[in-house]
């Protein structure tokens, strides 16, 4: 690649990049939309970079921080969720600081356009005393990430890094530069720094303050923050995106404060900027993080009360906050209807969730991943999804409940997928058993992490860069732990299917259910992939096979079509249909 | 957008028909003439099967990537219902370039709902309509895959785009082996007269 060509990028393209110019070495992260591909494009560095994907947030977070600890630049990424699990050492590492620099990137989904809050993760830095830094676009996303290390390690703390959706996944303009090769001291063992007794904590503690104040006062004259005055009466205090927006919003004349170090706000230079403008916006998506600590610092300003606190912004809704201007938009007398998502034709999950949607007395806890989707019609075959490892857990309350409401009728199943039960899954396998959960634990095995992209995980037999790893059996996990029955089954086969619950609520000893068929999209593998075709002789028009949920199927004058180009002939349809209507092309003709 | 002097498109369709490599080779292409450009996807919850967007952007200087409502100059939709929904986008009179195609939404192949048959009809009151039977076209061509091209050759035509380098920017997106199939299917889309 050349150096000083542009290139589109996607932020997270350029915060991969920048990670490799800034001189990082030690990468661990567990992907999540929308931090995802910051890691997949860490791989190309392979020669200078260490990247791996781990089990989850917490211990990617640890990993590297243990670089950081052994004098590596080093980098985690995950989305704004995967800091919950993380949180636990991101408030003590805030305390000992740092070897080398360290940095966590958070990527927001405001709007949620793929995750189940939108949690404002700003609010993570003050929370947790660590600096934010906040790119508005790819070129900021890899020079921030340089800037990073340096705020790092010149204040001896974690830097958190912010994106949103938009930040992340969108593409702009990125110039390259150089890889800052580092030359690490050789470790040292330094107790009262990195062992957090409570003798040392209570030492660190005002330390952290005075590194916070040092924050601020270099926040006033960071690079990453700057002002431009436009000579109108108008002042616009922005960061991230939104600062986009505002640019397109707010008249030619507009002053801005853009900033891309967030936190500790540069309180001075924020004042300085309001003696300029006559009237001061705050213009920041979700949370009024900024505006809240301009209130308090008796900084007049305007912001929540014209811009939305909740979803994504944009530059029609700043400029209807701002102007109260409404766009023209063609009126159409139009009834549109949804196109929701679904497992995709050939998806091993909807044998699964077919067999257990017939079950009215089955209460299925579900969890984060593609199988989330067994929730919908026609399927509805899920009662809860929350947290990633709560399929397990969840319906562990829920059988305790049941216990102590004297319910006997309810069959539970928790369900989680391959990547998931290696994430947080475990730790509930284990309490299921532990504490006598009267449940079944079902782990939905596609062999991949689905639905953040085809990512690698324990289960696969393979790593981030695509080498050959240990391949860990979920079905020995199960057994180590003390399950006695162990059910392995291919969940595209429905009779198999039916046998392995019924044997598992049969079962006198703990039972768990492995349904196990890589993702029909997997490219590594061979698929037996083929097209099913309805015999309209033979259809009567039932709609059966419509409870599969298939997006492959429709109905054509009272009878099922099969759409040729969607169908991956994987047959569920098929066994569904009580007249035997539908075949695979391949078997009519005998092959 | 009194600070925005350049151009909004809008392309949608349903996940899996190829609006990824469509914007791919569209930016690639206004990359390399000059412009600044940003481009937003949205990346729905399933791999296959859901609605699908992309916005890009383009002009002498881009501040956001993402555009509100009545904002674009131009919708590309890859299937007809899709280009009805994110209609809202475009401006009133803007140009609605419409692959002649349907993908039935599963409330619709589950008997739940009626796919809406007053699309053309609808779109035509609030913007100049373009309906181009890309994926027939694509079909004849050889291969369905390449509908995604076929749009962009008329998407060059209809938006005036012919200054730019394109058979570069295809060269640069698509894989030697169908380079050849693309760049038949960018000129029957260029040729098309709708």
């Amino acid at each position: 690649m050349s150096n000083k060509t542009r290139q589109l990028l996607t932020g997270n393209e350029a915060i991969a990049r920048g990670a490799y110019e800034a001189g990082v070495t030690v990468c661990s992260a567990y992907p999540g939309t929308p931090s995802t591909e910051i890691f997949e494009n860490l791989a190309q560095y392979k020669d200078s970079i260490y990247a791996e994907w781990a089990p989850n947030e917490k211990v990617a977070t640890e990993v590297a921080y243990g670089a950081c600890i052994a004098n590596a630049r080093s980098l985690t990424a995950m989305k704004h969720v995967g800091l919950n699990v993380a949180a636990d050492l991101v408030f003590t590492a805030a305390y000992n600081g740092v070897g080398a620099g360290f940095v966590i990137v958070t990527a927001d989904d405001p709007d949620m356009h793929s995750s189940q809050n939108e949690q404002d993760n700003r609010r993570y830095a003050q929370f947790a005393k660590i600096p934010l830094i906040e790119p508005a676009d790819s070129q900021e996303c890899k020079d921030f990430m340089k800037e990073a290390y340096h705020i790092s390690e010149r204040f001896d703390i974690p830097v958190l890094f912010r994106t949103t959706t938009r930040v992340s996944h969108s593409k702009s303009l990125v110039t390259f530069g150089e890889r800052e090769e580092q030359s690490p001291a050789r470790y040292v063992r330094n107790i009262p720094k990195f062992v957090c007794t409570p003798a040392f904590a209570r030492k660190h503690r005002p330390e952290l303050e005075e590194k916070l104040k040092a924050l601020e006062a270099y926040a006033n004259t960071s690079p990453l923050n700057s002002m431009e005055l436009g000579g109108g009466k108008i002042g616009v205090l922005s960061a991230s995106i939104a600062y986009q927006y505002a640019k397109e919003v707010f008249p030619a004349n507009a002053s801005f404060l853009k900033l891309g170090f967030t936190w500790p706000l540069p309180m001075d230079l924020i004042r300085t900027f309001a003696s300029n403008v006559e009237t001061l916006y705050v213009v920041e998506e979700l949370e009024p993080f900024m505006e809240e600590q301009l209130k308090a610092a008796g900084i007049a300003c305007i912001g929540k009360q014209v811009i939305p606190p909740m979803f994504e912004l944009n530059p029609e809704i700043v400029r209807r906050g701002i102007f109260g201007t409404e766009p023209e938009v063609a009126k159409l007398n139009l009834d549109m209807v949804p196109r929701p998502p679904a497992l995709c034709p050939g998806c091993p999950h909807r044998g699964f969730f077919y067999v257990l949607s017939k079950r009215k007395d089955f209460v299925i806890t579900g969890d984060i991943g593609c199988y989330t989707l067994g929730y919908a019609a026609p399927l509805s075959a899920m009662d809860t999804c929350a947290c990633m490892g709560g399929g397990f857990s969840l319906g562990m309350g829920m059988a305790k409940a049941f216990a102590q409401q004297g319910i006997t009728d309810k069959k539970i199943f928790g369900v989680v997928g391959d990547s998931t039960f290696f994430h947080s899954g475990l730790t509930g396998a284990v309490e299921i058993l532990y504490n006598k959960g009267n449940m079944i634990p079902c782990v939905l095995d596609n062999s991949i992490t689905g639905m953040t992209g085809h990512q690698d995980n324990p289960g696969t037999g393979f790593t981030l860069k695509g080498e050959i790893a240990s391949k860990i059996a979920i079905e020995d996990v199960f057994k180590s732990f003390g399950y006695g029955n162990v059910i392995i089954v291919d969940p595209q086969d429905l009779k198999a299917m039916q046998k392995a619950v019924d044997d598992a609520l049969a079962s006198t000893v703990p039972a768990a259910i492995i349904a196990r068929r890589p993702c029909i999209l997997i490219k590594r593998l061979k698929h037996d992939v083929g097209k099913c075709q309805v015999d309209r002789d033979k259809c009567r028009g039932c709609k059966v096979c419509l409870k599969v949920a298939c997006p492959a199927l429709h109905m054509t004058d009272g009878k099922t079509e099969i759409d040729q180009t969607l169908c991956a002939g994987c047959q569920v349809c098929a066994q569904a249909c009580p007249f035997g209507a539908i075949s695979r092309l391949d078997e009519q003709k005998g092959e | 957008m009194a600070n925005f002097t350049g151009k909004s498109i809008l392309i949608c369709g349903v996940g899996g028909q190829g609006t990824l490599l469509m914007s791919k080779t569209l930016t690639a292409g206004l990359v390399a003439a000059g412009y600044d450009v940003k481009m937003s996807e949205v990346h729905g919850m399933a791999q296959r099967g859901g609605s699908v967007s992309t916005q890009v952007r383009y002009g002498e200087k881009v501040y956001s990537p993402i555009i509100g409502r009545g904002e674009a100059d131009v919708l590309i939709a890859f299937e007809k219902l899709e280009g009805a929904r994110y209609s809202n986008l475009l401006k009133i009179g803007g140009t609605a370039l419409i692959n002649d195609y349907e993908v039935m939404p599963l409330p619709v192949s589950s008997g739940a709902a009626e796919y809406p048959q007053n699309i053309y009809d609808e779109m035509r009151k609030g913007f100049d309509l373009r309906i181009i039977p890309a994926s027939t076209i694509a079909k004849s061509l050889g291969n369905i895959r390449c509908t995604n091209i076929v749009l962009l050759g008329a998407l060059v035509r209809v938006f005036g785009l012919e200054l730019i380098d394109w058979n570069a920017a295809l060269t640069a997106s698509v894989p030697p082996k169908v380079l050849a199939l693309n760049l038949a299917a960018f000129d029957a889309g260029y040729q098309f007269e709708g």
